[in-house]
């Protein structure tokens, strides 16, 4: 990352970033561009360095927030028209410390409504374009934050994954992403979705770059009790056994790409050439993973979006003429189809008669795949997969049905169900010119070291 | 599992959404593809096996019983919605 000093102003930094944006607006990529607040920022930095002021380790750095981040000023709608004309009155703790270090926010991105997708296709904004071919998707639902990254619009963007919404863009667009450990970095001041599967990460250019994220917005947060007291930096699970596994299920995959499979042995021969023994690990429950996950995800976002209603704030429905229609018709109006399907699917499965058949069951599933992985765990640092099992696909070829879409997922999805971490980074291009991109998976709280892993095998 | 006119009427009032007759039958249609889909986890044996309902190591996170400031204050909240009459929000007649 380019940070500002004496030779290189945090204001051509910012003018550049804003050039960048206004050259890529067919990408459809940012919601909200904060030119006038960004470049008076800038200036301010560049004051505080000519008088030999201390400046932070963002100094000028320019950065783009998911939409579903709040930032005060700013507006904070999540791509989905419930919440547009919602300004946000708080900061983030992430936006905060972030600009504490002196980054700079140029503006906010694109997401899927609500982050409810895997192709930012269901954006109240119209879709965004894969950074390689534009009639391609970016991938979801942080397709703004990765496309913005790739294209050279910021330096880094901020992102939020509950079941590889930051991986799978990473991997579509050929940047670095991290899902961290459950608990790692504070929600508080962004838009929940499933409150035991979200967590906050970062899309960059570089692996060093997620650490030094990683280092400034990670920490125990007041503000959000789910936060996991401070570990970064200071009590990292150590990665030593310099033992890389594979999951047998997933190489074997039929709907696997054969170009991603391809990715994935030529790393892991890199590596065994490398001094790493590579091991072949079974995980057979991951294949229900994604079942799980349409229940339990559902089942919290039913709950977490039940608070739009029309009345505190956002968008309300001028259709109304008594309460019940006010609730009944802003949700109509203002929710996304996804974003429906969603919500009834966790109200049927979290409903009377049906509780023990699907949450009940979804939520031992959990505990299945936790079980797998601390086993996989005990016999290797860290294990090598795909994030998806196709390259970046067709705007529109999957819109249609929901069932496909949701299976992008598949090789995403168990990592959330555990709350381990994961680094998504590029290896390369497929023979269409499309990225090709892998992830990497560790046990709690061992994020630094895994971030240290992919930047190798990268 | 086959979603009928009552089951998509029961949800979207457990929703609190209206839905065009037009979405309806839709959202029957995914909806029922959807429930197939899950119910892959029929096949798996979870007799014995503990829920997992959140991956916190950590329970009953306190704090100490105290005001601490706002990032909002009532006028910034209030300014957040449509209508607001002397310091309320104004929504239509309830009864």
């Amino acid at each position: 990352m380019k940070i500002a000093d004496s030779s290189t102003s945090a204001v051509s930094l910012v003018e550049s970033s804003l050039k960048r944006i206004e050259e890529t607006k067919d990408y459809n990529i940012f919601t909200y561009v904060d030119k006038n607040r960004a470049l008076k920022k800038a200036k301010e930095i560049d004051e505080k360095i000519k008088r030999g002021e201390t400046v932070g380790r963002l100094a000028g750095v320019p950065f783009a927030l998911k939409a579903n981040f709040l930032s005060k000023g700013r507006p904070a709608d999540a791509s989905a028209k419930i919440l547009t004309e919602f300004i946000s009155p708080i900061d983030s703790t992430t936006t905060e410390k972030l600009e504490a270090e002196g980054a700079i926010c140029v503006g906010c991105v694109n997401l899927d409504a609500f982050a409810h997708g895997s192709s930012t296709e269901n954006s109240y904004y119209g879709p965004t374009s894969n950074a390689f071919d534009k009639t391609r998707v970016a991938g979801g639902s942080s397709g703004g934050s990765a496309v913005a990254v790739a294209l050279g619009c910021v330096e880094f963007a901020t992102g939020s994954d509950t079941g590889g919404s930051i991986r799978q863009p990473a991997a579509f667009n050929g940047v670095f992403g991290i899902k961290p450990t459950y608990g790692t970095i504070s929600r508080y001041g962004v838009v929940a979705m499933a409150s035991s599967l979200d967590v906050i990460g970062f899309f960059t250019k570089a692996a060093e770059d997620l650490d030094i994220l990683m280092s400034i917005t990670a920490g125990q947060d007041p503000k959000d009790q789910t936060t996991l007291p401070d570990f970064y930096g200071k009590n990292d699970t150590p990665l030593n056994k310099k033992k890389i596994g594979f999951i047998k299920e997933f190489m074997e995959s039929s709907a696997l790409n054969p170009e991603i499979k391809a990715s994935l042995e030529s790393k892991l021969n890199e590596a065994k050439e490398n001094g790493y023994e590579i091991v072949e690990l079974s995980m057979p429950t991951l294949e229900y993973a994604l079942a799980a996950y349409y229940i339990i995800q559902p089942a919290e976002v039913a709950s977490n979006l039940s608070r739009y209603d029309g009345v505190r704030y956002g968008f309300r429905s001028s259709n109304v003429k008594s309460l019940d229609d006010l609730f009944a018709n802003t949700r109509d109006e203002g929710f996304m189809r996804e974003n429906k399907r969603r919500i009834m699917i966790g109200n049927f499965v979290l409903s009377s008669g049906f509780y023990d058949a699907y949450f009940l069951k979804a939520a031992k599933v959990r505990t299945l795949i936790i079980d797998e992985f601390n086993k996989a765990f005990e016999s290797v640092d860290a294990i090598l997969s795909p994030v998806s099992p196709n390259l970046a696909f067709k705007i529109g070829e999957k819109t249609s049905d929901p069932v496909l879409m949701y299976l992008e997922d598949v090789m995403s999805v168990p990592v959330n169900l555990a709350g381990i971490p994961a680094v998504a980074f590029p290896t390369g291009k497929s023979k269409d010119g499309l990225p090709l991109g892998l992830q990497l998976l560790g046990p709690r709280r061992s994020d630094k070291n895994l971030i240290k892993l992919a930047g190798k095998l990268a | 599992m086959e979603i009928t006119d009552k089951d998509i009427n029961h949800l979207a009032d457990l929703s609190n959404t209206s839905l065009s007759s037009e979405e309806k039958e839709a959202l029957k249609q995914d909806l029922g593809n959807i429930l197939k889909y899950i119910g892959k986890l029929d096949e798996l044996n979870t007799d014995g096996v503990e829920p997992t309902y959140q991956v916190f190591e950590m329970e009953n996170v306190w704090r100490n019983d105290e005001i601490a400031a706002q990032d909002a204050n009532r006028e910034e909240l209030l300014n957040l919605t449509k209508e607001e009459i002397e310091n309320q929000i104004k929504v239509p007649k309830v009864l």
